[in-house]
């Protein structure tokens, strides 16, 4: 069997890897802004997510309570954004920021204060986290060429989390077409005052779309902690939660091109750790300090391409409010 | 006479400092067509909005069918069996006519119960619909077809029209007059709210005329005139300011051959061309929507146009900048003027600067000479009656009409030499409105050229020289105001006879 | 009786923030208790590390001037409508360029120098937010996404350089080598004992007075406040939308930029890592709580510096609250100051017994 296949499919898997925690933050993010409800905070409830996730993890040595705690934490982060978004009609921007740098010093001091260990939890055994997933067959079908490796390499060995994300993406588009949530969730994004004289309560469907943004960032961030992690560190996220929102805005709000564009950023990271130390053609060996930029030169070239402002949802970021 | 279906008691309601209804009571009884009139600012669609739950009502009572209702939400409203059709269009754009049919009565968490009962409601009416098109594509009353099919579609016995016919042509006019004297004669109440005298005299039953906030009266339409409702409308026989006719001077404005696209591609005005002299008031009527808003927007500078070219004072600016047309002396009285002529959070100082941030009255060096912008505040707080009369206040404190006063004064007060006017006195109360049109025929007899965009038929006869009819962004014809030939300006307007 | 519009707008500048920021306290004080700690305790130390004696006012100073500095960075842009995240990225630059100033032209032209670092720092950070700004105004894209973009590789960019291009030779530490004694920014704090306060405090004052000038008195921070307020009115003004944009976040940019004249040429003296980090942030607590007003932003600043301050010494007296319980009083106050900051408005104007405008 070739190196180059090996190598190949292995680059494949870590972009799966790296884009699960993109694509479900992005799946979150999307259901709040279709709603028209601007969320910026998905790097913040990512990371209380992760936070969460492996303290409980840590204490109840529970991987299952740590993901329950990882998903009721983000959502509680959602609600408050829901809170000064919708009933105060606050500005959504600045709310999503302050989320993101209250979590940044939240966790950090009650890390310390829990644990003791300089604002990150202890590492995790195997118990308490979600381990690998082998498909069944994987140790007869190794041996296998080419499908097998592709079998075992590609299309197995990947955290539930991982063919969670995948699942979850045609459920989502599903969802937004067919559902009559969707329906109600697309038309409040376009025109409140619509739905509001049909009879919806607009103020309502955007608390559920914030509560499935939750969800989703919840899952996000425990997969970073007490999945592929071992635990949580401070700023783990590092700018993923903006990643996924670019990836949202360049997918157009909506649910493949999203994933797709999170599989471009995942992809970057991952080709980033095989060019280290390699010489590319005409610039030789990039510094590594300088490789590492690369994904957030994508993004900007991304949102930099988009031809005009694509069709957000007509109400995106602008409170909804009734004269009584 | 039966029992009413409808009954409002008292309903009294305030915003901040306007008291916008005054203990008012109405019955609607079953099977008619009631008219609610009244001027702009008169209460009439806020009355509409409490009885469909839009608007709570400080005090006052509402029975439906003998059974007192708190309408709290729209939906309490929908549940007793009373639908609206707003003014502006409460529609989904990119969904599809069936799927704003469907929203708010989708029958389940799957959408296919829903989908079919619209289909059912689509073919019980036999509208001309193509009801898998995208809202975004339809004419304007083929939209408003939608709107009334959504309120008949959930159930509505009692039917609230708000300005029904500000957007229809003549026969698109016609045909849902039509439906509603088919509707109220299944059994329906409708409720007509509007300003226009005419169509209920066509249309209604009985009418009450509201003025500032209170029911001034009450009367079978078989029993009165338009004048006489009119005269209960204003409060007074209209006085309107007399034209005098005087010289035209050259030509200042020359449009030719103009052809505007929307960003979709659709042309929106196909080339027009007219000419505007000093001194003059150059009507252009249309019903709203048939390329108005574009040629005021290419006037000004805000839209490229695709072809053809527009000269101010011989000069060529069909590539012009805003600021550049400005300098040169044009003007505009914004059609949206609270939108598009205003800065709520400002100062009502700082909203004269707007627009004006490069005369030298108003900015020495960069920095802004506040005691000439006050200064200008306060002489026009005065001749235009403005309330309150306070030039440092945001302008978020004045009401809408007493903003709409401070940007028409700003706009006329600088005195350009060719003004372009769209709908000057909408949402403006009558004794204001007066003074306006009078302020505008000084400045023309003064030798200003002003181009008058309005929908308002009775104004544009009031003020004009000359009439151009506008229909689907072509000039369809030239009327004198003197021609009162409904029958020919009617079909002018409709684009179906071009003189 | 009916409150005039000037006292409202001092109640609105100086009331509401009061409460919105007690707000804020209270709820740090129970993460406090979560922690561990005493929140009574934790808030003397905070105090008393502030203020307690002239060489803490000293260090309280001279933080708050880097949040002058960013907070009216994130202020101007406001006005414009623009949420400029990119403070940390747009200083660092600042600093590159005023590093290289010193270091370079220093030793020819020695105290020359000084003004030109200044000058570059201010143009390091204009440049920085130029580019988030034009892509703004032709390609539409989101302010807020690039500038953190912009953080990101000003940090990858600064540490290549630091560590392979300008590192100061035969050490380990990603440092230059200092800066020419001539270039230093003079102290100004002797009276306060030993605290690295310097001339950029009054620079920031000063700087602080200039853009209240510039928004409030001339025609061009008035056409970058009404494109922030109604940029369709604004157009139709014959007003130049995206070059107020531009304008304003160039402006930004080179205020967040002089940072390093405060932090490098004032008292660290060197170009080091990470030299901005937290700065950036800080400035939209301080914009915020400051309602975006100079003078509100001077007031929030002298706040902030106090508590970064007085957190310091916490750190040392109460080693269970780290330093990041003042990120965590920052996110507060900008959630309370910024976002619900209409939640006490309604109760504030019953006390008082007047009318608010919403």
């Amino acid at each position: 069997m070739s190196d180059g296949l090996v190598d190949l499919l292995s680059i494949l898997a870590a972009t799966l890897r790296l884009a699960t925690p993109l694509v479900l933050a992005a799946l979150g993010g999307l259901f709040s802004e279709r709603s028209g409800v601007i969320d910026i905070g998905l790097e913040g409830k990512m990371l209380g997510s992760a936070f969460a996730a492996a303290s409980v993890a840590a204490v109840t040595q529970s991987a299952w309570l740590g993901l329950a705690a990882g998903i009721a934490c983000s959502t509680a982060l959602a609600l408050l954004h829901a809170y000064a978004a919708v009933t105060q009609r606050g500005n959504q921007v600045v709310t999503g920021m302050a989320l993101n740098i209250l979590v940044a010093g939240l966790a950090p001091v009650l890390a310390t204060a829990w644990f003791g260990q300089d604002g990150g939890t202890p590492n995790l055994p195997p118990d308490a986290r979600f381990a690998a997933l082998t498909l069944p067959g994987t140790a007869a079908l190794s041996d296998v060429p080419v499908l097998g490796a592709i079998y075992v390499r590609l299309l197995g060995g990947y955290n539930g989390f991982v063919y969670g994300a995948a699942l979850a993406i045609p459920l989502t588009t599903l969802a937004l077409r067919s559902s009559r949530f969707g329906l109600r969730l697309r038309a409040v994004g376009e025109n409140p005052q619509a739905v509001e004289t049909a009879g919806i309560s607009v103020a309502s469907l955007r608390y559920r779309a914030l509560l499935l943004t939750g969800f989703f960032c919840g899952l996000a961030g425990a997969y970073l902690s007490i999945a592929a992690g071992a635990g949580f560190t401070r700023n783990m996220t590092a700018g993923r939660g903006y990643l996924a929102l670019a990836a949202l805005i360049f997918g157009r709000w909506q649910p493949v091109p999203t994933a797709l564009a999170c599989l471009l950023f995942a992809f970057a990271d991952a080709v980033e750790t095989r060019l280290q130390g390699t010489p590319l053609p005409l610039v030789g060996v990039v510094p590594v300090e300088l490789i590492s930029t690369i994904p957030y030169l994508l993004t900007v070239m991304l949102l930099a391409g988009l031809v005009g402002t694509a069709r957000a949802p007509r109400m995106l970021g602008v409170p909804y409010g009734r004269d009584r | 006479m039966s029992d009413p279906v409808v009954e409002l008691h008292g309903i009294e309601k305030r915003f901040g400092a306007v008291h916008a209804n005054r203990g008012i009571s109405l019955r609607l009884f079953p099977g008619s067509i009631h008219g609610l009139i009244g001027e702009n600012g008169a209460g009439k669609s806020t009355l509409a909005n409490i009885l469909y739950g839009s608007l709570t009502p400080d005090a006052g009572t509402i029975r439906v069918h003998g059974r007192l209702h708190r309408m709290r939400r729209p939906r309490d409203a929908i549940a007793a069996g009373i639908g609206m059709v707003h003014q502006h269009f409460m529609l989904i754009e990119p969904m599809s006519v069936l799927d704003n049919l469907v929203l708010g009565s989708e029958g389940g968490p799957a959408l296919a119960k829903g989908r079919a009962a619209a289909r059912a409601t689509l073919n019980r009416y036999q509208w001309p619909i193509d009801s898998d098109l995208a809202v975004e594509r339809l004419s304007v009353g083929a939209r408003q077809q939608v709107e009334l099919l959504k309120a008949l579609h959930r159930g509505a016995d009692i039917l609230i029209l708000d300005e029904p016919t500000a957007v229809l042509t003549p026969i698109e006019t016609q045909w849902l007059f039509d439906e509603l004297r088919a509707l109220a004669h299944e059994g329906k109440t409708i409720l007509l709210v509007t300003h226009k005298l005419r169509e209920v005299m066509e249309l209604a039953d009985r009418a009450t005329v509201l003025r500032r906030g209170s029911v001034v009266a009450e009367r079978q339409v078989a029993q009165t005139s338009a004048a006489e409702l009119a005269e209960l409308m204003i409060g007074r026989a209209p006085a309107p300011p007399v034209r005098r006719a005087h010289p035209k001077g050259p030509i200042a404005l020359e449009i030719r051959d103009l052809r505007v696209r929307d960003p979709e591609g659709v042309t929106r005005l196909d080339r027009v061309s007219l000419d505007l002299r000093a001194g003059e008031v150059l009507g252009v009527a249309g019903v709203a929507g048939n390329g108005q808003s574009e040629l005021i927007k290419a006037l000004v500078g805000l839209a490229a146009p695709s072809s053809g070219m527009i000269r101010l004072h011989g000069r060529d600016i069909t590539g012009a900048s805003v600021a550049e047309r400005r300098r040169h002396g044009l003007g505009c009285i914004a059609e949206d003027r609270l939108r598009d002529g205003a800065i709520a959070e400002l100062s009502a100082a700082e909203n004269v600067l707007l627009g004006r941030q490069d005369e030298s009255d108003f900015v020495r060096l960069g920095f802004v000479r506040r005691e000439n912008l006050n200064r200008s505040v306060e002489t026009w707080v005065h001749d235009y009656a403005i309330r309150p009369r306070r030039p440092d206040q945001r302008l978020t404190l004045f009401s809408g009409g007493n903003q709409q006063k401070l940007v028409v004064a700003r706009e006329i007060e600088r005195k350009p030499s060719v003004l372009v006017a769209g709908q000057p006195t909408r949402g403006v109360d009558v004794g204001a409105a007066e003074l306006i049109h009078r302020r505008l025929l000084e400045i023309s007899a003064a030798g200003t050229a002003i181009l008058l965009v309005s929908a308002d038929l009775d104004e544009v006869r009031l003020l004009a020289d000359r009439i151009l009819v506008i229909c689907r962004g072509r000039i369809t014809g030239e009327v004198a105001p003197e021609d009162v030939d409904e029958r020919r300006l009617g079909l002018l307007m409709a684009g179906a006879a071009v003189a | 009786m009916r409150p005039s519009a000037a006292s409202r707008r001092r109640a609105e500048l100086l009331l509401l923030p009061a409460i919105n920021l007690a707000g804020a306290l209270v709820l740090s004080a129970l993460v406090v208790l979560a922690a561990g700690a005493d929140p009574f305790g934790a808030m003397a130390v905070l105090a008393m590390g502030a203020a307690g004696d002239p060489a803490s006012l000293g260090y309280t100073l001279y933080y708050a001037t880097n949040f002058i500095f960013t907070g009216l960075a994130v202020a101007i842009p406001f006005h414009a409508g623009l949420f400029n995240i990119g403070g940390e990225g747009q200083a660092y630059i600042g600093g590159l360029l005023a590093s290289l100033a010193c270091l370079l032209l220093g030793p020819r032209l020695g105290v020359a120098a000084i003004p030109l670092a200044i000058a570059g720092a201010a143009l390091g950070g204009a440049l920085w937010a130029l580019v988030p700004a034009w892509l703004r105004v032709t390609r539409g894209s989101h302010v807020v996404i690039t500038t953190i973009m912009f953080n990101f590789i000003a940090s990858g960019v600064m540490t290549f350089l630091l560590i392979n291009v300008l590192i100061a030779p035969n050490q380990s530490a990603p440092e230059t080598v200092a800066f020419p004694e001539a270039t230093w920014m003079p102290g100004i704090g002797s009276m306060l004992g030993p605290s690295p306060i310097n001339l950029a405090f009054p620079l920031a004052l000063l700087l602080a007075l200039a853009t209240w000038v510039f928004l409030w008195r001339t025609r061009w921070g008035f056409a970058i406040r009404a494109a922030g307020a109604n940029a369709e009115a604004a157009r139709a003004a014959g007003i130049s939308v995206g070059r107020s944009i531009v304008l304003a976040m160039t402006l930004g940019g080179a205020l967040a930029g002089l940072v390093a004249v405060n932090e490098l040429m004032g008292a660290q003296h060197r170009l080091l890592l990470d030299f901005s980090s937290g700065y950036g942030f800080m400035g939209i607590a301080v914009a915020m709580m400051g309602r975006n007003h100079p003078a509100g932003i001077c007031l929030a600043a002298l706040f902030f510096g106090a508590l970064y301050q007085g957190g310091t010494e916490l750190s040392f007296d109460m080693p269970q609250v780290t330093r990041d319980i003042v990120v965590v009083i920052e996110g507060l106050a900008i959630l309370f100051c910024g976002a619900l900051e209409n939640l006490f408005r309604g109760r504030i104007a019953r006390w008082l017994g007047q009318e608010f405008e919403t």
